[in-house]
């Protein structure tokens, strides 16, 4: 009995420790493991899959320019602070850009460019903004003004892809990368099952694209969990702006 | 029992706005405990001043909600069950927004 009862308290005391560490108290289940684990070895072992990823396939060169597309959401952010913190840590040498497209939508871009304006400071990372106005002569207010609210993502889609081309080419870098987290693929690939898109299907979780393009673009965060990604800011306690699709 | 509430990832646009909110939520069971659904309940009807569905779904709060109680993930002390205490610090964040 008194045996039982001691193993138990061990359990009790063994399930309240963290399992990396085994030293400190858990402060979250991790959404990708559901192992219990501290807030340091949170941002450890978030900081250091990321490199895994990164060095597993080859993702950049020593003396590359990367532009960061930076839209002052979560995902952004999170890849700026992540991206220039592995950069300085582990030396990959690279030089790294902010990249940030303005469509001219009043009330929405404003405040993240904000941020990108404020991430730019704290982490030390040249920004450039690339304006719709700039590039086509059109702010997406303008646009729906003439075609209204139906067909405009179409028009934003093609124009911010390209928009984020033309702005990496300005900075003359040799790779963009952007802040496609695990959910966004599982989503893609959903989406494209429900389309019945083959063709789109089997590309679209690939983690380099556009090596035969002129700016080819790389997904570091295609298997961080996007609950994650919001966890790790509020561990560490920087914020971000955002945007709820609601 | 007093407690403080933050709404984050947006979710302050249902409560008008209002990222942190000081309140005094009144004990429903006789035991004098709280449990996170009865806070959750508490806050739907007292807080919550549009799109609800937003914030919970059934007993509980709608998937990809966070909830942090002093700065500890829910889930590890019980969930919906977990029992609150006074001047506990909870932190409700959503993670339905663009990246």
């Amino acid at each position: 009995m008194e045996e039982r009862e001691g193993n138990s308290a061990a359990k009790q005391a063994g399930l309240r420790l963290c399992c990396y560490c085994s030293q400190r108290k858990p402060a979250l289940k991790r959404p990708k493991t559901r192992e219990q684990i501290c807030r340091e070895c949170f941002y450890d072992v978030f900081e250091e899959e990321i490199h895994k990823v990164i060095m597993d396939n080859h993702l950049f060169r020593p003396g590359e320019r990367i532009a960061i597309g930076a839209s002052g959401g979560k995902d952004s952010t999170v890849l700026a602070y992540v991206l220039s913190e592995l950069n300085r840590r582990h030396k990959y040498g690279l030089d790294l850009f902010l990249l940030s497209i303005d469509e001219g939508i009043t009330g929405y871009r404003d405040d993240s460019l904000e941020t990108v304006k404020r991430n730019e400071i704290q982490y030390g990372l040249p920004l450039k903004v690339v304006s719709y106005k700039d590039l086509y002569g059109w702010t997406m207010d303008e646009i729906v003004k003439v075609i209204g609210l139906k067909n405009n993502c179409t028009f934003c889609g093609v124009f911010r892809r390209q928009a984020l081309d033309r702005g990496a080419t300005l900075l003359k870098v040799d790779k963009l990368a952007t802040g496609h987290n695990a959910d966004d693929m599982a989503e893609t690939v959903l989406l494209n099952i429900l389309r019945g898109d083959i063709a789109r299907l089997s590309r679209c979780t690939y983690i380099v694209t556009g090596e035969d393009g002129p700016i080819p673009r790389c997904k570091p965060f295609k298997y961080t969990y996007e609950k994650e990604i919001v966890i790790y800011p509020f561990i560490l306690e920087f914020y971000y702006i955002l945007y709820v699709s609601v | 029992m007093h407690l403080t509430l933050e709404f984050g990832g947006g979710l302050d646009l249902l409560c008008q706005s209002v990222k942190i909110h000081e309140v005094d939520v009144p004990l429903m069971s006789e035991t004098g405990k709280m449990k996170m659904r009865d806070l959750l309940a508490w806050v739907r009807t007292n807080l919550i001043k549009e799109r609800p569905e937003m914030f919970m779904k059934g007993d509980s709060v709608r998937p990809g909600v966070l909830v942090l109680v002093n700065d500890c993930d829910w889930e590890l002390s019980g969930g919906l069950d977990m029992e609150l205490e006074e001047k506990d610090a909870v932190v409700f964040i959503s993670t339905l927004h663009g990246g």
